[in-house]
This record gives structure tokens, sequence and C-alpha cells, in this order.
């Protein structure tokens, strides 16, 4: 069955179109993660699936029901907001349960969905405690814990991360990829980070201006980009574009190639000004100039380049990606 | 402060402008005050003199607690101070959240409209007014007073009130309305106790020119058992006479309440419960 479809749904504010035409299908038990740069409407996505906007043409069905004019609360949806949004004159334990005596759920009930989902992410400790007493890990993770307890049939998450500190971060994108596991629900993930996008989602959907540009899974996505604005979205450092007359091809083809499947030789096709190295330990970044276009090396283990010596790369013929000048991809 | 930006000079300086500062607007209560204990000769012969042995008196006092209903007019003041105002927090926050929480067609005009009133004084319409309370009956109640503050106060509690609402997070609106909150619980629940240092300020702006009006309370309500304090204090100013002692003892019980209603707001005023709500 499926979670959620989304059928020929477009939005407007006034005269601006925020979302055009996107169709998509959450399976039942799919984490889905929309991702995108910023002001590519995938925020105003997720609320129109949580129904916190309208419509402005097309259907939303969430377990094969339309959903258009009912209100969040009935749509059998949990959202997590990025700035928490905890109740300030509520303790954890309110926090949690006030959604559910909303709903009428006996006190029995209340208790014990409130019990189950302090246990899963460690909040016994806190469960009395008021949000201004809580560090931002845990508010995220009573945020968390107040969509869990609802059961919903999805869940929606909207840039849960994005306030954490990098540690905390990865931490706490182990714990919703173990959620996800336990709890065997559909889940929507928004995110402009592409790592998130990569680590946690089962299908990933690329948004642009408003636009589905490419659904599938990360793999798919990172192999086979549908056009160039994919290929430089997802994988870090991104991947390297440069017109095709500089290999001595036809100028009005675009080559991609991912920094990761550049290596140095000594006579190799491209020639490049070393401007900066990045020495990661694990990595060593190269950025180089050649002739007037920036291009980034990803080199595995420690290499010796100095800024400003003059280096070769080499690259494998198969790993090359091309598109032509509107961006879309030919081979 | 942080002990290595102090400067001790500069904390002095700071100091004294507040200390000076607080002496000059504390100075004309304090002579009110203390020239209540004292007799009408010694008044006007020491204005500034503390109240002694040979001066002391409270003469003033007796003559207020015997001439008029002293306790009525205050009670009717403090009806009306208190009445208007909640009805100016009540309805110019249900306003402002409406002007600041849904888009609708005039939303901005509508927020001019309200502000409007800010700018145009109250009192050029008390004529019409008057009419107004003279047709439906109202002259002589505490109701027109309580309806023309109320219509005084709004503008202005609506401008403040939506400007603090539009930074109240939409997350956490939206989260309330996920959970199932209905749009009275939001603005009651939620909201209203984020802004609440904006209540009290939009409070303690009303309550001093409501309860130190004389221009309606004369022209509305002059009736013996509908007067203010204000008014009720007028008795003893005469065209040839005044009644000095008995003028200074009133306005020294009159400060009284509302101080007591400044130090309630003011509470709300420094208290910060909102940290932790939203990052």
């Amino acid at each position: 069955m499926t979670a959620l479809t989304l059928t020929n749904v477009n939005k407007s504010f006034g005269s601006v179109e925020v979302l055009k035409d996107i169709n998509i299908e959450v399976e039942d038990g799919e984490f889905v993660v929309f991702v995108g740069p910023s002001g590519c409407g995938k925020s105003t996505l997720l609320r129109v699936i949580a129904g916190l906007e309208d419509v402005t043409s097309g259907e939303v069905r969430i377990g094969g029901e339309l959903m258009n004019l009912t209100p969040p609360s009935k749509r059998g949806i949990a959202m997590v907001f990025q700035s928490y949004a905890l109740y300030p004159h509520l303790n954890v334990r309110k926090n949690m349960s006030l959604a559910l005596k909303q709903e009428g759920q006996s006190k029995q009930v209340i208790e014990e969905r409130v019990a189950k989902a302090s246990k899963m992410l460690n909040l016994e400790p806190y469960i009395d405690r008021y949000p201004s007493e809580l560090s931002g890990g845990q508010r995220q993770r009573v945020a968390i814990g107040r969509a869990i307890v609802r059961e919903p049939k999805l869940f929606l998450f909207d840039e849960p991360l994005s306030n954490l500190d990098a540690a905390l971060r990865m931490n706490t994108r182990l714990e919703i990829a173990n959620l996800h596991q336990q709890l065997d629900a559909s889940m929507i993930y928004v995110t402009h980070d592409q790592t998130e996008a990569m680590t946690l989602a089962d299908k990933i959907v690329v948004l642009r201006d408003g636009r589905v540009e490419q659904v599938g899974s990360p793999m798919e996505l990172y192999n086979n980009p549908a056009n160039q604005f994919v290929a430089g979205f997802l994988g870090a450092p991104s991947m390297n574009f440069f017109p095709a007359s500089v290999i001595g091809d036809s100028a009005d083809t675009i080559l991609g190639i991912r920094p990761e499947d550049l290596y140095l030789t000594d006579e190799g096709p491209l020639t490049a000004n070393v401007t900066h190295v990045e020495h990661l330990g694990g990595d060593t970044n190269v950025i180089a100039m050649m002739q007037d276009h920036q291009i980034t090396a990803r080199l595995f283990g420690q290499h010796q380049v100095n800024a400003g010596e003059s280096v070769h790369f080499g690259y494998a013929q198969d790993r090359t990606y091309r598109f032509n000048p509107q961006g879309a991809r030919l081979t | 402060m942080n002990k290595a930006r102090q400067n001790p000079l500069n904390t002095a300086a700071m100091h004294g402008a507040l200390i000076l500062y607080t002496l000059i607007a504390l100075f004309p209560v304090f002579v009110i005050i203390i020239n209540s204990f004292k007799t009408r000769r010694s008044i006007f012969r020491e204005p500034l003199a503390l109240p002694d042995a040979e001066s002391f008196s409270l003469i003033g006092y007796q003559t207020v607690m015997k001439q008029g209903d002293f306790f009525l007019y205050f009670q009717n003041s403090l009806i009306v101070t208190v009445v208007s105002l909640a009805f100016v927090l009540l309805f110019g926050a249900m306003a402002a959240f409406a002007l600041s929480e849904y888009k609708f067609k005039g939303n901005t005009l509508m927020g001019l409209y309200l502000a409007l009133g800010i700018m145009i004084p109250i009192r050029i319409g008390t004529v019409a007014i008057l009419e107004m309370m003279v047709a439906t009956g109202l002259v002589n109640t505490l109701w027109a007073l309580i309806l023309v503050y109320t219509a005084q106060g709004l503008p202005l509690a609506v401008f403040i009130l939506s400007e603090f609402m539009r930074q109240v997070s939409d997350d956490l609106k939206n989260a309330g309305r996920v959970d199932g909150l209905s749009e009275y619980t939001i603005f009651f629940r939620l909201v209203l106790p984020l802004v609440r240092p904006a209540m009290a300020t939009v409070a303690v702006f009303n309550m001093i020119p409501i309860w130190n009006d004389l221009w309606f309370p004369l022209i509305l309500a002059p009736a013996e058992e509908t007067k203010t304090l204000t008014l009720g204090s007028q008795v003893f100013i005469g065209q040839f006479v005044t009644d000095w002692n008995a003028v200074l003892s009133a306005l020294s019980m009159a400060i009284l309440p509302v101080l007591v209603l400044y130090v309630i707001f003011s509470r709300q005023l420094i208290r910060g419960i909102t940290s932790g709500a939203v990052k």
C-alpha cells in the first residue's frame, strides 16, 4: 500500500508558483528524503503534506484517502520541526501527551505510549523537566518523542538536525535511522544536507525551483544523475564541470567528473595549477585551476602536493558524465 | 555585566545619572506625600520641610474620609481601569493575532486602519461620543467610561502586540495545529504566554492615562455614584478656595492602587519563561 500519493500538486502564493506539478509516491515503511537548495520549495511541500498549507491544485492522498481538506491533526501524521517547537509551559511528559489528550485517548494508553517513547529515546531522566532545562539534543529528542507517541502513519521531519552541532548531528542521524528500523513507519525527511539525504534515504527526491528533478535511490542518483543539477548537488566535494573543449572535444558539451575519480599521473589529459590543498588525513583535496575552470580532486590517503605546483590528472573514460549546455544528460 | 569590561568611572557615572533621574522623577511625589501629613499653615510656610511634631496633622485625610464617598470613588476608578485594561488586552491581542497570523485580503489595510487611532486623539470625538452615550442611555454609568477607554487603548495595543506576535515562532503554532489544538487554544495557551512582556507594556501604557483621566469622567459620568477618584478629588479645588490638605491627601491615596497594579505588571515584564521554547 502507498503511504502517500501526491498527484499533480501545485502551490502558489499569489502569483509566485512555489510547487509545480509534483508527483510523488511514498510506499509503506519507506524513508523518503526531499533534498534541494534553500528556496526550492521542499519545506512548502512538507507543509502541504502536513495540511498546514492548502494545495492550489492537485491531490494529496495519505494511506489512500484524499486529504486535501482534512485538518493536520486528522491526517494521521506527526511532524518534527527544525526549531523543536516544544511547548514552553509544559514539561517533557506533558509535551508528549498533549496530542494524545486532544485525540481523547485514555489515561492508560497515554501513559503507556509516553513511557515507551521516552524509553526508546532515553528521555526517562528528563521526563519532568521543562524545555528550557534541556540541551539542544535533548529538546530534539523530545520533539521526536512527541511525534512517536501518536503512532502516525507518516512521520514528517523538517530539517530536524540543522540546529545541532556536528557531533550531535551524526548521533541523532543514527538514532533516526534506528528509529525507522524499529518503528517500520513511513517517513518523509526534508533537508538541504546531501550527506543526511545519502545516509538516511531509501529514496531521494531532488527538488529545484518547485520541480522534481529526479527520484531514485541514493546510489541511482549518484551513479546515474539525470542532469547536471542532480550531478552537482549530490556528492561532496561536488562534481567538476568544464567544457569538453578542454580535452579537445566538441565545445557545446559539458564534461562532468567526480573529484574522487581524478587521480595524479605524470602525463595526464588534464593539466592544472594547484591553488589550494586540504589535508584531511584520510583524504587529500586538491583544488586547482585548469585554464579558467576550478577543479577539485579528492585523492585517497595522504599526498605531498603544494600550492603553485603544476600537476596532471587522469581519469577513467567510463567515469565521466556528459551534459548539453542546458544541463540535460547526454551519456 | 562582564567584569573585564567594567570601568569604575563608567559605572559611577551611569549610576549617578540613574540616581539623579530617579530623584527628579520622585521629587513631586515626595512633596505631595510629605505635605499631605502637614497642617495647612506649614504647607505654605515650608513646603519642603518634613512633617514634625508641631506641623504633623491628619486633617487632610480626615476631610477626605468625611466628605464624599471616597471608597466608592476608589472602587469606581479601580473597576473602570481594570475592566478597560482587560478589554484592551483581550481584544487587542485577538485582533493582533488575526492580523499577524492569518493572510487575508486587506490585511495590511486593516492593520493601518486600526493603527490610525494612535494618531487621532479620541477627545476630538467627545461631542459625538456624548450624543451616542445619551442615545444609548449609558451616561452616568461606568460602562460609558469603560467603552471609551477600551476604544482609546485598542489602537496602540493592536499595533504593539501584532509586532510581537509576528515574532512568535511559526513552528510552535504549527506544532499545535498538528497536535490538534484549536486556534483559540493556540492563541490562549501558546501565543499569549509568549507575548506576556508586550502585554504588560501595553497594560502599563494604558493604565496611567485611564486612572488619571479627568475629561471623560467629567463629561460622561459626573454623577455622585459613578465619580472616579480624580473627579472626586476636584471637589476640594474651588474657584476661590482650595483645600490643599484634602487634595494632597486624596492624591497620595490615589497613587497606591496604581502602584500595586504597576508592580504586578512589571513583574511580568521581567519574567522570561520564553527561553527554551525554540532555539
